[in-house]
């Protein structure tokens, strides 16, 4: 199953990366979306899949007792989805005033800013 | 010691104060003015304290350690804490002209508070996810204040910025996520404490250069600076000296940390890879600045070659070198952000900075060209400014190193650095207004809320050239603290209180 995932987020990534390599505006945000899902689904599964019982004390004893699964990884994924929200909306937005603003929506126009190195 | 939070706490406060005060800008700019002089206080206090005891750990909400999160103060992280506040003083009075109010009502100051709360988190924090949570605020307010103006250059400047610190956002998460799956903690000491132990710690370098990309990115080191000069010169010029003095060094500092404690120790292979990046750096940086030819783009891209000086003396590994790095960092910052806010009154006077547009500053600004002047050569490293003492104490590590080609390329950087402050003096200082760009403008910049800030920053700037032994010193105990990891994982999980 590890492998299996594993795989499934290297495809992601470069899914995401081609996505980001693309001239459109719109794949931009697609990119960074399945990138940061990729993201998600690594530390998932780099943190170990094993099939057990949630961290929580049973009741009437004071401690975890046998095979119980790391809540530590899924909370950095909780809190990492939480913050992929917010900039995948900032993002939006910021995409939309520029489409409305500049007027186009293929990257290769927006060289105005660019310094010639 | 609950004092540790305030540089949390203070500007989140002052944040939503000035959400719920939207409709006065007065009321706004006191409240962000008294919070940073709050700030100012208490980080001065707790460099006080660090160089008397060492380390001060907070285990928020009473958790132990290694469970919960800790917050950690050494010296260093004290000093960048007292010259952020220094910093983000001036330039949040500079902002008060500068800014058109249009914008400034545009929640420009809850946004400068919170990016205030990220830069602050970074430094203080003593744990891998919660540093990259405090990225997060501070990338996300940066992105707001950069599109703040709406106008078609800022929108596209922030593009290029949001995309690629996305990026390398989504590369540090990756590395948390894999760095705790080898080791299973996200502590810092914890980590470095479990590093140290591992006979096999040369498998974690995969995961190291993960980081190195990531903290790349936004330290802006070679080949992952290109966000840089695509984006700084777009914005307020507020703005862009708030960026170019806090942002990258913040990827400095994230790079020191993590670099000296988990990485740096345990395997020679990164001195070789920072030693190469920070030579590519300084020279690609300083070559591309010196084939521009507009006050903002040259300042812009000139960060990026400073970042080289920086990352060099963290590759030396030895106490003068990272000691010299802290002291550049310093130095930087003030004098980065202060060429800054000059080009700010130069672009209000003249409604441009591109030097063939521009001229004759000196005969209208004498005063303005002096301060120019010294902050230009401080950059170049003439003696005795600050950039001088900075220089040589890293300059004089290669020495004691042997790595005399490092010593050669960084003086070469110099002499360069000089050439392109040389040129801005000269064309915009000393060569006549050329007439088929003359602007009709009676307004001489010289706004009092713009001028003092510059002023205070070069004084600040010359004393740190002239009397500035303490600091060194200071800078030296810190050294010697950041590479003695032991007593960094001694402080955390031994201090438990």
């Amino acid at each position: 199953m590890e492998s299996l995932l594993a795989i499934l987020s290297g495809f992601l990534v470069a899914a995401g990366i081609f996505c980001l390599l693309q001239r459109s505006l719109a794949r931009l945000v697609i990119g960074i979306i399945i990138l940061g899902q990729a993201a998600n689904l690594i530390i998932f599964t780099a943190a170990g899949l094993k099939t057990s019982n949630p961290a929580i004390i049973p009741e009437g004893s004071t401690s975890l007792t046998g095979l119980y699964a790391d809540p530590l990884p899924q909370a950095i994924v909780l809190t990492a989805i939480v913050i992929g929200f917010g900039f995948t909306a900032f993002l939006l937005a910021l995409l939309h005033r520029t489409y409305k603003t500049l007027n186009t929506e293929d990257i290769e126009e927006l060289k105005n800013t660019d310094t010639e190195l | 010691m609950n004092i540790l939070i305030a540089p949390i706490i203070i500007p989140l406060t002052a944040a939503l104060l000035c959400v719920l005060f939207k409709n006065s800008l007065t009321k706004q700019r006191v409240i962000s003015g008294l919070s940073l002089i709050a700030h100012i206080c208490i980080s001065f206090y707790l460099l006080t304290a660090t160089k008397e005891n060492g380390f001060i750990t907070l285990n928020s909400g009473g958790w132990e350690s290694t469970i919960g999160i800790v917050l950690v103060v050494d010296i260093f992280s004290s000093l960048m804490l007292f010259i952020t506040g220094f910093v983000s003083l001036c330039v949040l009075v500079y902002s008060f002209k500068e800014i058109e109010q249009k914008i400034q009502s545009r929640y420009y100051y809850p946004l400068f508070n919170f990016l205030l709360v990220g830069v602050n988190g970074s430094f203080i924090t003593g744990d891998l996810f919660n540093l990259y949570v405090w990225f997060e605020i501070m990338l996300l307010a940066s992105f707001i204040l950069l599109a703040m103006g709406r106008q078609a250059d800022q929108l596209e400047g922030a593009i290029k910025y949001v995309l690629l610190n996305l990026f390398s956002s989504f590369l540090f998460l990756i590395g948390v996520g894999i760095l705790y799956a080898k080791v299973g903690s996200l502590n810092l000491a914890d980590i470095a404490l479990k590093v140290s132990q591992d006979p096999n710690g040369d498998l974690l370098n995969t995961t190291g250069v993960i980081f190195l990309v990531s903290f790349g990115f936004k330290a802006a080191i070679f080949p992952f600076f290109f966000w840089l000069p695509a984006s700084y010169h777009t914005p307020p010029t507020a703005i862009s000296a708030l960026f170019a003095g806090l942002l990258t060094k913040v990827g400095v500092y994230a790079l020191v940390r993590v670099f000296t404690l988990l990485f740096l120790t345990n395997s020679d292979i990164f001195k070789t890879i920072l030693l190469v990046l920070a030579l590519l750096t300084m020279v690609i940086g300083v070559l591309c600045a010196a084939s521009q030819f507009e006050i903002r783009k040259i300042l812009s891209v000139h960060i990026v070659s400073q970042i080289g000086y920086m990352i060099l003396g963290l590759a030396m590994f030895t106490p003068l070198a990272i000691a010299g790095a802290i002291f550049y960092v310093i130095h930087n910052i003030l004098v980065k952000t202060n060429l800054f806010l000059i080009s700010g009154i130069i672009l209000k006077h003249k409604k441009s900075t591109d030097l063939a547009k521009i001229g004759g500053l000196y005969k209208t600004h004498p005063f303005l060209s002096i301060l120019f002047c010294l902050s230009a050569f401080s950059l170049a490293g003439i003696p005795p400014l600050s950039g001088f003492w900075a220089k040589l104490s890293i300059l004089k590590a290669t020495v004691e190193s042997h790595w005399y080609f490092s010593l050669a390329v960084g003086l070469e950087v110099g002499v360069i650095t000089l050439f392109s402050m040389t040129k801005i003096w000269s064309e915009a200082f000393w060569k006549d207004q050329p007439e088929e760009f003359e602007v009709e403008n009676t307004e001489k910049g010289y706004s009092p809320y713009m001028i003092i800030p510059v002023i205070v920053m070069s004084i600040s700037a010359i004393s740190l050239g002239l009397f500035g032994d303490p600091v060194f010193k200071t800078c030296m105990q810190a050294a010697e603290q950041l590479l003695d990891s032991g007593e960094y994982i001694n402080a955390v999980l031994g201090g438990m209180k």
